[in-house]
């Protein structure tokens, strides 16, 4: 048993799975450096990134389960569980041994968890694109931080891209401590707050921008004004903004 | 001023909310040339009232004024309320204001007649082009169409709104004529016909030459009221089933009466909403737009009302016995559609898995599938977990005993309704 340590990014992953056919491991499991291994006993290597190696396994892996399918393991991936690299080469390697597009068999253990997995980080990406909410700052920028379970900034930045063009937009991942900006002609990902009006917290109330106070308030009215007393299910509620999401809410703070 | 605001929006979003339809939906309006906003295909729900419900719209009256007096409705003329109007620039900056802030996917407008038909429909079509032309805003917008508004005015709303919408309210004449006398099926049928005829007019020109204007993308719905009158769920599935036949119709929606109003017409106030009946429509609407099923096959005038103990599904399984149980390994797709418990995307999965390799229980249990009510309708590659002969009657009672309380059989399955 080999436990093969990789510096956590996505090529890397791949640049080990490349290795793993290199140097022909057997039995093995993958992580991200600075996880904790256990000591005894244990051979570890640390696995260097290499664009070249990880080009190739991505391109075989495209040819074996198409654009749709390595997007399912980019996005089972971001979910940073522990041990989902050992998934992600399971997969690889049923795909490579069956020469077909395995990604169906739900039947197969790793394809099952990977897909399970692929599907919480795309709920978890759906819920940021409702949930995220912007405050204009004084600066005239919509500012908004996010603490996702999962790293979904990579999976939520086309839409936010697409639908706010026209305005300058930065959502920050608190517990990642990075986020995106969009300065009207890309979007960009930057690990700081360009500006000191905000912070990992939010904005300060004095740096909102005209009537940022005002829509705040028509929107926890309108909210308000929306519900239907005969109609009134706590439970449901909850089951669809579960109460870990309520610090986003505006409508849900006051 | 501001509060002003305010209070306008307390008023006329309170009057709005008893209009159900929340979907933003069915249309893909790209963000061309940096403006602002687009509207997603599959829409997003924002925030979710505390009953539940979806919210992805801004949805408000323009105004609460009204010239007719319809019984069910709070804006009725003889109802005794505070009266609010938005102008133009008002909803249009609420709609943006939000709109940035990742609040709403677009507006959704209805109104009180004030005046006559054409001076409203004016004033709603007035917003959406605004919207459209001064902020270039590609969210969502639906507009209540008014009965009796010129077609000059229909094809301009639709030329600037993704969807349209007609509210029938009342499943019948019988019903109208009671409760919206100052409403006839016709005055609002004609709108119907029109908007769906130049939809097909303008989908046959698009194939000639791409750059036909879009005339609401997203269709057109409309919304019945559910428990005001005595329609039987039988004519209420039968209207909505002409419609989506005869009008193209992209949704029918189904409201619970929720009693405002105090009139000897109406349910008393002390009444409650009839959630379950709602929701059951709701699972019979959707077996006949996603699972294939015809109107006939879930209700007929001998059995004019669905079953509330069990969904309509089941209960048709049950009045066809002789067609269970299915091999999971060998049926169409179609046929998998129609057995209890197994929805569409569990279809979907058995026919993909059954690629690879014949499924026995413990694959259809990994796929995720819930075998509680299935078992009684399939058999697999494994020995059959069913080998008795049931009569409807003591299937009916075997499943519904098997703990699924109906609260929970309700909620669970609105969730996936709309989820
Ligand atoms: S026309 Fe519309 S707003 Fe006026 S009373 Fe009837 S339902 Fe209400």
């Amino acid at each position: 048993m080999i436990w093969l340590l990789y510096d956590g990014s996505f090529e890397g992953m791949l640049t080990v799975v490349f290795e793993t056919y290199e140097y022909k491991w057997k039995e093995l499991h993958i992580r991200k450096e600075g996880i904790t291994v256990p000591l005894l006993f244990t051979e570890t290597k640390t696995v260097v990134t290499d664009e070249e190696k990880a080009k190739r396994v991505w391109k075989k892996l495209l040819d074996l389960i198409g654009s749709k399918g390595v997007q399912t393991v980019w996005a089972a991936w971001l979910s940073e569980k522990e041990s989902i690299e050992d998934t992600i080469l399971g997969v690889i390697r049923y795909a490579i041994d069956s020469k077909q597009n395995v990604l169906s068999d739900f039947a197969h253990p790793d394809v099952l968890q990977l897909q399970q997995t692929a599907k919480s980080v795309g709920r978890e990406k759906h819920r940021m694109e409702a949930f995220v909410r912007f405050q204009l700052t004084k600066d005239g920028i919509y500012f908004s931080v996010i603490n996702p379970d999962f790293n979904v900034l990579p999976l939520i930045l086309p839409h936010f891209r697409d639908r706010y063009a026209d305005q300058l937009w930065f959502i920050f991942d608190s517990r990642r401590s990075y986020g995106i900006y969009y300065d009207l002609e890309k979007a960009v990902f930057v690990d700081f707050i360009p500006n000191s009006l905000l912070s990992a917290n939010g904005v300060s109330k004095e740096a909102f921008g005209e009537d940022e106070d005002l829509f705040q308030e028509l929107w926890s009215d309108y909210f308000k004004s929306t519900n239907i007393q005969g109609r009134k299910n706590t439970k449901l509620h909850i089951q669809h903004v579960p109460k870990r999401y309520w610090k986003y809410l505006v409508e849900k703070k006051s | 001023m501001q509060e002003r605001l305010q209070e306008k929006l307390n008023i006329l979003a309170d009057s709005a909310k008893y209009d159900v339809s929340c979907s933003s939906s069915g249309s893909d309006r790209k963000n061309t040339g940096k403006g602002l906003g687009n509207a997603s295909a599959s829409g997003i729900c924002h925030t979710y009232t505390e009953d539940g419900r979806c919210v992805s719209l801004l949805k408000i009256l323009l105004t609460n004024h009204c010239i007719f007096d319809c019984a069910y409705c709070v804006s009725r003329k003889s109802n005794d309320i505070k009266r609010a109007a938005f102008t133009v620039q008002e909803v249009v900056d609420l709609t943006i204001g939000f709109y940035r802030r990742n609040y709403i996917e677009g507006l959704f407008l209805s109104s009180g007649i004030f005046k006559d038909a054409d001076t409203t429909m004016e004033r709603l079509v007035r917003v959406a082009k605004k919207l459209r032309t001064e902020h270039r805003f590609n969210g969502y917008i639906h507009l209540k169409t008014i009965p009796g508004a010129s077609d000059e005015l229909m094809r301009e709303a639709g030329l600037y709104a993704d969807r349209l919408s007609v509210n029938i309210e009342l499943p019948t004449e019988r019903g109208l004529k009671l409760l919206a006398p100052d409403k006839t099926f016709t005055s609002m049928e004609k709108p119907m016909g029109f908007i769906s005829n130049t939809i097909t007019a303008l989908d046959d020109t698009r194939k000639l030459m791409l750059s036909t204007p879009k005339f609401a993308p997203a269709g057109q719905s409309t919304q019945v009221i559910v428990g005001a009158t005595d329609e039987s769920d039988h004519e209420i599935i039968q209207t909505a089933d002409r419609f989506y036949r005869g009008f193209q119709l992209k949704r029918v929606y189904y409201s619970g009466y929720v009693p405002v109003l105090a009139d000897n017409r109406l349910p008393s106030l002390s009444t409650q909403v009839p959630l379950l009946r709602e929701n059951r429509l709701y699972q019979a609407d959707w077996l006949m737009r996603f699972y294939g099923f015809g109107a006939h096959e879930i209700l007929d005038s001998g059995q004019p009302y669905l079953d509330l103990d069990i969904d309509p599904k089941f209960g048709w399984a049950l009045r066809n016995l002789h067609l269970f149980p299915l091999d999971i390994n060998k049926s169409d797709y179609e046929m998998i559609l129609r057995v209890p418990g197994i929805g569409v995307r569990s279809a979907q999965k058995i026919i993909a898995a059954r690629r690879f390799k014949s499924l026995g229980w413990e694959n259809l249990r990994k796929l995720g599938i819930s075998l509680n009510r299935a078992r009684y309708f399939i058999v697999c590659k494994d020995r059959a977990l069913e080998t008795k002969q049931y009569t409807p009657e003591t299937l009916r009672h075997l499943v519904l005993s098997a703990g699924n309380s109906k609260f929970s059989d309700l909620w669970g399955t609105q969730t996936s309704l709309f989820g």
